[in-house]
């Protein structure tokens, strides 16, 4: 289900690390909780992004929750199939539905995120 | 309401929906299932097929005695002597500032008998204020809060009277829309209305508490061929919003009024003295400053519940209920806006997370289902 080679945030963020650029997407556990995801908000190229802070939103029928970006570093690239298929966040979040690609600024961050094990647990608690 | 006091209260059929695997959410101080499959699922299938939803948490106010009648037309704003037996209508409870208490479903058994449907959240406070207002005025009348004591399901959708029709030896064919009688479902004595919250078809149907997880049972397997499912309260805000139905603590509230919520049709200022009359005559007289209206977003966004709306860059309104049309296709919402605004096809913008986003005003309901 959470694939070993991404890293994980508490607020349910995945990213993907390969050289110094990241993709970053929404885990199953978050979009299993937002339910149908009718929109999503998402930064253009060249925004800067910072560990910790909100990068854009994803909306439910009920509901708005921010995406917290799980590195520093700048957008190269922002998926545009999600603005006409936002479901698409529901079926294939792992995978198809990323949400950004980043051009990391600190590759040090990663080492603070989780593995797929540890997310596990801490989905477990 | 959040329920800081601690238990949260739960229906009948708490148990049914938990081991059906339902999200359960705090709504109003109730454990309550706002989705089973999925809100954009349940939706669609109550406008294709049809639902079941749990509504046992709505609360039930019984008026009776001799006085019943002036009782109910007193705390109520629309006219129940206009009211047939087996007949129902829409109403508000009306302070004396105008505003309302609740927004209920009077239901007429006889002259001295009156069944009330009321919110969830406010039947407390409903039947506090309807005592106060028949022991203030001396009718001769009694009020019972029935509300612990009953269920309330409902079935909505197209597929809705062949799926009860196969559980009940009343005739429902019959039934007009806002029209009720009382029979048995499943052998449960119960009373069955043709009302509902969705902007389709269907029944609201009230049986005592002990029998609600059977019925519920069996109306599903009896819908089971026409595809019926449960449905939660998430998928009941999405229908009952493009119906463009009111929302307590949304559209209405204590300090807004019937006339500027659209519901001046409630209103009978010819049938006599009533609760709140004189202030609603005023507020009639002076001319609305706002007015409830449907606004369609045209930017890209989703305008929600509560957000600013402006007008040439200042704020003009907010936004009472808003999100996903899902069987419209459009980010819909109801706002108010000052009256002279309140016009088809102004433009309008609705302040999402800081950037204003365009959104224009459109008649509503956004949905209507085709006879």
């Amino acid at each position: 289900m959470y694939p070993d080679n991404y890293k994980y945030t508490k607020e349910h963020e995945w990213i993907l690390v390969e050289g110094d650029t990241g993709t970053i997407g929404i885990t199953d556990h978050a979009q299993h909780e937002l339910g149908d995801i009718v929109y999503v908000d998402l930064p253009k190229a060249g925004t800067a992004v910072e560990q910790g802070k909100a990068l854009g939103s994803v909306e439910s029928v009920k509901a708005v929750s921010d995406i917290y970006s799980p590195v520093t570093g700048e957008v190269i690239e922002s998926n545009g199939d999600l603005s006409g298929a936002p479901e698409k966040l529901n079926s294939d979040p792992h995978g198809a539905a990323w949400l950004v690609k980043v051009k990391l600024a600190n590759l040090s961050e990663i080492d603070g995120l989780m593995s797929a094990a540890d997310y596990q647990a801490y989905l477990g608690e | 309401m959040d329920s800081v006091s601690g238990v949260l209260r739960k229906t009948p059929l708490n148990a049914v929906h938990r081991a059906s695997g339902a999200k359960m959410v705090d709504f109003g101080g109730w454990d309550m299932p706002v989705q089973y499959s999925g809100i954009l699922d349940e939706h669609a299938t109550v406008r294709n097929r049809a639902g079941l939803f749990d509504v046992s948490h709505m609360g039930e106010i019984e008026v009776r005695g001799p006085q019943a009648l002036a009782l109910v037309n007193w705390v109520s704003c629309n006219d129940a002597t206009k009211l047939a037996v087996g007949q129902a209508h829409y109403s508000g409870l009306i302070l004396e500032g105008g505003g309302f208490v609740d927004d209920i479903l009077v239901h007429k058994f006889s002259d001295e008998h009156f069944f009330l449907c009321v919110n969830a959240s406010n039947q407390d406070k409903d039947f506090a204020h309807i005592a106060e207002q028949n022991s203030l005025r001396g009718f001769d009348a009694t009020v019972e809060n029935i509300g612990p004591t009953l269920s309330q399901i409902a079935v909505q959708g197209p597929r809705a009277v062949e799926t009860l029709q196969k559980l009940t030896g009343t005739e429902l064919a019959p039934i007009k829309y806002y029209w009720f009688t009382t029979g048995e479902v499943s052998g449960v004595p119960a009373t069955i209305a043709r009302t509902g919250y969705t902007g389709e078809d269907g029944f609201e149907i009230y049986v005592p508490n002990a029998e609600a997880p059977r019925l519920w049972a069996e109306l599903l397997a009896a819908g089971e061929e026409f595809g019926i499912k449960p449905a939660g309260l998430g998928a009941r805000n999405t229908l009952r919003l493009e119906a463009a139905m009111a929302l307590y603590g949304h559209e209405i509230n204590d300090e807004l009024n019937p006339l500027e919520a659209g519901l001046s049709w409630i209103v009978k200022f010819n049938k006599g003295d009533f609760l709140g009359k004189a202030k609603l005559e005023e507020i009639k007289a002076a001319g609305l400053k706002r007015k409830l209206c449907g606004f369609k977003m045209t930017g890209r966004g989703i305008g929600r519940d509560g957000y600013e709306i402006q007008l040439d860059g200042a704020a003009a309104g907010w936004v009472t209920s808003g999100g996903p049309g899902p069987t419209v296709n459009m980010n819909i919402g109801l706002c108010y806006l000052p009256v002279e605004k309140a016009n088809t096809g102004q433009v309008i913008q609705v302040m999402i997370r800081n950037q204003a986003v365009d959104a224009e005003v459109i008649p509503t309901p956004f949905y209507k289902r085709a006879k």
